[in-house]
């Protein structure tokens, strides 16, 4: 295979983990949703990509659902949230955006060490899309802990199945068995995260979670 | 290479009863008819699973049925029977104080046939990506449950339950990639690379430093559902606010399950002579849950939650068995898992009705139980008794093996194993005093408790614990050659 089509590869991958890195300085929840529809779109375009160089026209199934429901449904559902909410205000973060990025570059240096020295992870595109993928879930996971808002969680939360599914897609022959069900999974998960969203509106009239630790049964009373 | 379709129907049933019986209750609104139909569907099921030893063993690439997994199965379908049984009173009684309304009863049944369903998918999956599907699914499942009283502590334990399950399951399915793209080099791709069966066959030839990487995920994603410190977070809260059968099937099933997908996991990485030592690490999360949870079990105000704890103790117990490997230390890790489950959920079918009666869940409220409700002090005296490890009960059997088998092989870790062990043990007999002497305070509500479900677990139980027939012990032994 030519080498020009490796390197779109890592375009696309790359270009996946660069909107992770955009996506944790955001401190507006509307930004937030339309940085990662940006990136649901990129990893609908790596997927599509991976099925043709791999000649695996089944990925496309799965390029055209990222596309289609974290590319456009999950956000405009999002959108609609917000204002129905009324929470399209700055975020509160744990830690403040430079921290937030240093701790990012770190994790995702980390990712690359992990990988590097591994040989045995197939061919040379597997192998760095795996560690672009591995850097795209740990920068999900971290910001779904320097965040305090509910929607933002969310986003952070599918932001890290956007690394997975670009790890499963990297993976050449991998079942699609696999990826329908896992793309399945992150449709129920969504539906079960709105109805949470729903809910904790409906209780305390706020989407942030800082909130919902007031009511700890222990602590409360131990004080 | 045997095609899927060439597995039998039967074990198929597993799953495809409990998926019929979910938009059948989702409708039925009388809530008798539906809680007798739950009965059925988990009968039903406990049918299906008790024919399987008497079957052949069989594999396709993406199930397999073998010994691991039938004694799992057969563990998992009647604990989900006999608390489908207890939930019928139970919920009796949530209908009446209100606290459960008729829509989200039906929604509470069929999520329970959702959860039993996912379970047992997720034990009868060769291919380890339908296994984590079945873990995910009965995750997502149990998450709704414990939100089930709308109440903001149960909000927030749903929510955080839901919060850190699907971290820990993502972090999952990238070690199964990484485990697929380890195999994909040696079984040349497709599903035979996503078999269990030929991955543990084959992994000798797997590239070391890669599968160890893999494992490290599968270990924090599936100890998260395991429960094992420092990812137990979820647990405690998960545990005091859903309904009590959900506590039950909880600590009970759905910890072994996850435990069951670590072990299947545990056996590929050990067969690799080049890769991170699995068992060690078992060894060192085994003992840090065990001490972490025998010392928090002191502070706990809340029943429900002071027996989470016990669960988190009671995984670790288990998962250093594992780690410390050999025929008789996995014998003691089998045995500890079904003694474990059967106590477990007894003494929560007892605590559940406690709570009832008392209307609180407060340690503090409760007093005096033996003079107000002698039955229900009764059973919950034996459970607690059980579950700290006294003889005659089963689980001092398993405690004992174990502890006999450790002691050569890890003696300083052995040591901190039973400091943790007599830890947790004055603890649970300090909480069972106050609760059961002393004048008996607050409301004393009548309940009409279901003991069958209660009884039989406990007979169970004792009988492990005094004589376990042969056919048993041989069982057991297989599958502690096949954890190797």
């Amino acid at each position: 295979m030519p080498s020009l089509w490796f390197d779109i590869a890592h375009l696309f991958a790359g270009g996946v983990l660069v909107l992770s890195l955009v996506l944790l300085y955001q401190d507006r929840v509307t930004a937030a949703i339309n940085v990662f529809a940006l990136q649901a779109i990129t990893l609908a375009l790596s997927v599509g990509w991976q099925a043709f160089i791999q000649s695996e026209p089944l990925l496309l199934v799965t390029a055209l659902m990222a596309l289609a429901v974290k590319g456009f449904v999950i956000p405009m559902a999002l959108h609609r949230i917000v204002r129905r909410l009324d929470v399209h205000r700055e975020v509160e973060q744990v830690i403040g955006g430079g921290a937030t990025m240093l701790a990012g570059l770190a994790l995702v240096a980390l990712s690359i060490l992990l990988l590097q020295p591994v040989s045995g992870a197939g061919d040379v595109v597997a192998h760095e899309d795996i560690a672009f993928a591995l850097g795209v879930v740990l920068l999900g996971l971290l910001m779904m802990i320097t965040r305090y808002n509910a929607v933002t969680q969310v986003i952070g939360f599918m932001s890290l199945e956007n690394g997975l599914i670009l790890a499963a897609t990297g993976a050449r022959g991998m079942p699609l068995v696999v990826e329908i069900s896992v793309a399945f999974s992150i449709l129920i998960a969504f539906i079960v995260f709105g109805v949470f969203v729903f809910r904790i509106r409906e209780r305390f009239d706020t989407v942030d979670v800082t909130v919902l630790e007031r009511f700890r049964g222990e602590r409360r009373e131990q004080g | 290479m045997p095609d899927p379709a060439a597995l039998p129907f039967s074990p198929m049933l597993l799953v495809i009863v409990p998926a019929a019986a979910i938009p059948v209750l989702a409708v039925v609104a009388n809530y008798r008819l539906s809680a007798a139909l739950n009965i059925t569907a988990c009968a039903l099921t406990l049918l299906v699973a008790l024919s399987l030893p008497f079957l052949p063993g069989m594999r396709s690439d993406l199930f397999i049925i073998d010994d691991f997994n039938i004694f799992l199965l057969v563990l998992t379908t009647f604990v989900g029977f006999t608390t489908s049984v207890y939930s019928a009173s139970y919920i009796s009684h949530e209908l009446e104080t209100g606290r459960l309304t008729p829509v989200l009863l039906r929604f509470y049944h069929a999520m329970y046939q959702a959860m039993l369903g996912a379970m047992n998918l997720a034990l009868i999956a060769n291919n380890v990506g339908l296994m984590w599907v079945g873990v995910e699914v009965a995750t997502l499942a149990t998450v709704m449950m414990v939100g089930t009283y709308r109440t903001p502590e149960a909000i927030e334990a749903a929510w955080k339950y839901f919060i850190l399950g699907t971290v820990g399951i993502g972090l999952a399915v990238f070690g199964t990639v990484l485990t697929y793209l380890v195999a994909a080099k040696v079984l040349g791709g497709g599903l035979p690379a996503m078999a269990w069966d030929l991955m543990a066959q084959n992994a000798g030839k797997f590239d070391s430093s890669l599968l160890s990487l893999a494992f490290v995920f599968l270990l924090v994603g599936y100890g998260t559902k395991v429960g094992l410190a420092p990812f137990h977070a979820w647990l405690p809260d998960a545990h005091s606010e859903g309904p009590t059968p959900i506590s039950a099937v909880l600590s009970g099933l759905l910890l072994n399950v996850a435990l069951y997908a670590l072990l299947r996991f545990k056996i590929i990485v050990a067969a690799n002579p080049g890769a991170v030592d699995a068992g060690a690490i078992l060894i060192v999360l085994g003992i840090a849950s065990l001490l972490f949870a025998a010392f928090m079990l002191f502070r706990r105000r809340d029943i429900k939650r002071l027996f989470a704890y016990s669960s988190i103790e009671h995984m670790g117990i288990t998962t250093f068995a594992f780690g410390v490997g050999g025929p008789l230390a996995n014998f003691a890790g089998l045995l500890h898992m079904s003694m474990h489950s059967l106590t477990k959920s007894a003494i929560f079918f007892a605590v559940g009705h406690i709570a009832q009666a008392k209307g609180t869940q407060r340690i503090a409220d409760v007093t005096g139980l033996s003079v107000t409700h002698p039955g229900l002090a009764i059973g919950f005296a034996l459970g607690v008794i059980a579950i700290a490890g006294l003889p005659p009960f089963g689980v001092f059997m398993s405690e004992f093996l174990l502890v006999s088998t450790a002691i050569a092989r890890q003696p300083l870790l052995t040591l901190l194993f039973v400091a943790g062990l007599l830890v947790a043990f004055s603890a649970l007999l300090l909480r069972m005093h106050g609760l059961l002497f002393g004048a008996p305070s607050g409301k004393n509500g009548h309940v009409s408790a279901s003991y069958v479900p209660l009884f039989i677990h406990l007979v169970l139980v004792l009988i492990a614990g005094l004589w376990l027939p042969n056919a048993v012990v041989g069982w057991f032994r297989g599958v502690a050659a096949i954890l190797g």
